[in-house]
């Protein structure tokens, strides 16, 4: 064994596994350090450091009944653990806890799908299920669902809902805590709870009302630690008959205004309802070749003249919107139509093309023919199909002739306006000019996920060899998130090394919520043995001296 | 995405559109089959979707196939190996993803697959 959980004597430690054993099995307990090897973040920025965060063992439950005794013996010795789903929330965590000497419960055993409802469209899930295990399952079911999945479909579809993940789909579905509906959780007592409509004893709307009744307490085991997750529900969407792509075209750097302000109208009465994407021809792709010309340019001080900005596109068009809609042809081809009418209204110089309309289901040839990285086309992920094509971001080719060893995203949230993207590229061009890190592309640019909003996101790439490299990129994204709060702008989800940093910018009243949520985590969890860290709470015992 | 135009140009020629696979011929063969298409085949299949097909292409420049069940040059032990520790942007596997078993099963069926391969 390599650490302990702080407190514990090796003896003590052993005596504990033995009693968990006995709920367990032996082969579920492990504690050899090549066993451990795989419960560190492969993606850790403090990887090979004193400060990176390790677990003292990882112990796989395979029913809730177990995972009952296993909390319970917990609390009894006052043992720190940190439940995982499927530990694949790379770039924003693995399966590592937060607090080192945890024990990781690794959830990934508890994998059933429990419902798959055809008419009321959702599904009950246990925390092992990926989202290609229910894509499948659903497939095999002749089901006529569709999934929404974030970009590696290794994940959980539980946990990434609970890390408030987002994916590619229609605006309903995208964001995966929004489109949940009804858990059950196992308290740090041992006690199983159930929440919304599922409080009630046989309740039969659990997975389609969320509410319940009295207050909602869903929100504390989203990021949070107050208890382990063992059920939940999800929508899904009615496979849609079809998918029409159009491209709007404008020349001038200050056309981004108009063209959201519009943009934000028409996906508010649902006319675009598919995931709008923003490029700009003249600053290049996501995996573009470095041009350090365009972050000095945005980068300038008060932000670049409109004279220097449009002398420097040379007659390229700015800004590429690409709309989606999903829906019957006829219904796409109005909608389309009517989104054309609108946008000129605003912007009379503005060009149009509709570049592709998808019949769906999609065959296998249209499948593999779709784009692979380019993030302003339709992927995989656009029609619901998980799969793991994101990761030729880092990973070796021309343009990354270097691969890496994982990333760490940023991840801030600014608003759904065209002014809030000319600040932000200033202010991130700037702030990305003095810290001398290229981040996969020439200015921060923004995604459109999130419904609502903007999130300027991108990733600082790590190394397993180069500790220096890593702590560099630690130190450039902890400047990065003072930038962002200094201007309102607040990440939405972060890795454990981040997230004291993060949670220290919510800091209104004085730190008001974060010691609002520390009264009820004191309450509820008075020993502190859940997750202790995670996204910034920590047990009383562990408070002092953090902040 | 003048560049990426062009990268995934020259991919397209370069990482092979399908992969030969022995007809599993044990059950411990068909078994590591199902562990190989649920766990590799997303990043190491014959597709320029498969980025740990795309990767091998620029590491190996030919010398050996991109795609890891048309490699002859894998024995069991290193398949496990990579499985448990990871390499560059792969992470490891825990045994709650895929136990021992699985893995003697998995390593079995591409070392099987790769001497097969073999001219």
């Amino acid at each position: 064994m390599t650490i302990m959980p702080p407190g514990f004597t090796e003896g003590a430690f052993r005596a504990v596994l033995a009693e968990i054993s006995a709920i367990v099995g032996q082969e579920w307990i492990f504690t050899a350090e090549e066993d451990l090897y795989t419960y560190r973040d492969s993606y850790s920025p403090l990887w090979d450091t004193p400060d990176e965060r390790l677990a003292s063992a990882g112990v796989a439950p395979a029913s809730v009944e177990e995972l009952q005794a296993v909390v319970k013996v917990a609390a009894k010795h006052r043992l720190p653990i940190y439940p995982i789903s499927t530990g694949k929330n790379l770039g924003y965590g693995g399966a590592a806890p937060n607090y080192s000497g945890s024990v990781v419960i690794d959830l990934k055993r508890m994998n059933r799908i429990l419902e798959i409802d055809e008419t009321r469209c959702f599904a009950l899930v246990e925390p092992g299920v990926s989202y290609f295990d229910l894509y499948n399952e659903i497939q095999k079911r002749g089901s006529n669902l569709w999934i929404d999945c974030p970009e590696p479909g290794w994940g959980s579809v539980l946990g990434n809902a609970l890390e408030r993940g987002i994916g590619y789909t229609h605006t309903n579905y995208r964001d995966h805590w929004g489109a949940h509906c009804g858990l059950e959780v196992v308290l740090a007592n041992g006690e199983v709870m159930r929440t919304g409509m599922g409080a009630m004893p046989g309740a039969q709307t659990w997975q389609d009302n969320p509410y319940g009744f009295g207050p909602l307490v869903d929100g504390l085991f989203s990021q949070g630690n107050f208890g382990i997750v063992t059920k939940m529900g999800i929508r899904l969407m009615a496979a849609p008959e079809g998918l029409r792509a159009g491209n709007i075209q404008v020349s001038r750097y200050r056309d981004i205004i108009p063209l959201v302000a519009k943009l934000n109208h028409l996906e508010s009465q649902t006319m675009i309802d598919g995931l709008p994407q923003i490029t700009s021809p003249v600053f290049g792709g996501i995996v573009e070749p470095p041009n350090p010309e365009i972050t000095k340019l945005l980068a300038t001080a008060g932000g670049a003249s409109d004279e220097a900005l449009e002398a420097f596109a040379n007659g390229k068009p700015y800004w590429n919107l690409r709309v989606l809609m999903y829906g019957p042809e006829t219904v796409t081809a109005a909608k389309w139509e009517y989104v054309q009418t609108q946008f000129r209204q605003v912007l009379p110089e503005a060009t149009f093309s509709e570049s592709t309309t998808y019949k769906l289901p999609l065959s296998a040839e249209a499948q593999e023919a779709l784009s692979i990285i380019d993030l302003a086309m339709e992927r995989k992920v656009t029609f619901g199909l998980p799969n793991l094509g994101i990761f030729l971001m880092g990973a070796r080719s021309p343009v990354f002739p270097t691969p890496s060893d994982g990333h760490i995203w940023f991840s801030p949230i600014i608003p759904r306006s065209g002014e809030a993207i000319i600040k932000a590229q200033n202010v991130f061009a700037k702030a990305l000019l003095e810290k001398g890190v290229f981040t996969g592309g020439n200015a921060a640019m923004p995604a459109s996920i999130i419904p609502r909003c903007f999130l300027m996101i991108f990733p600082v790439f790590l190394s397993h060899d180069d500790l220096e490299q890593n702590k560099h990129a630690l130190a450039t994204i902890d400047y990065l998130i003072e930038i962002a709060a200094q201007n309102g702008w607040g990440e939405y989800r972060a890795a454990p090394a981040l997230q004291d940093k993060i949670m220290g910018t919510y800091d209104f009243g004085e730190h008001a919520l974060r010691r609002f949520i520390e009264r009820l985590k004191d309450a509820v969890d008075p020993d502190g043995i859940l997750a202790a860290g995670r996204c910034g709470i920590w047990p009383k015992n562990l408070r002092e001296g953090r902040r | 995405m003048k560049q990426l135009t062009m990268t995934f140009f020259v991919l397209m020629g370069l990482v092979p559109a399908t992969e030969s696979f022995a007809d599993p011929s044990t059950e411990q063969l068909v078994h590591g089959k199902a562990i190989y298409e649920h766990w590799c085949a997303p990043c190491h299949a014959a597709s320029q979707h498969a980025p740990g097909t795309v990767a091998l292409t620029f590491k190996y420049k030919r010398e050996v196939p991109p795609v890891l069940v048309m490699r002859q040059d894998l024995d069991p032990d290193m398949i496990k190996y990579f499985a448990r520790n990871g390499v560059s942007i792969m992470p490891s596997f825990r045994k709650t993803e895929i136990s021992d078993p699985d893995l003697d099963a998995l390593a079995e069926f591409i070392a099987t697959n790769a001497k097969r391969s073999a001219p």
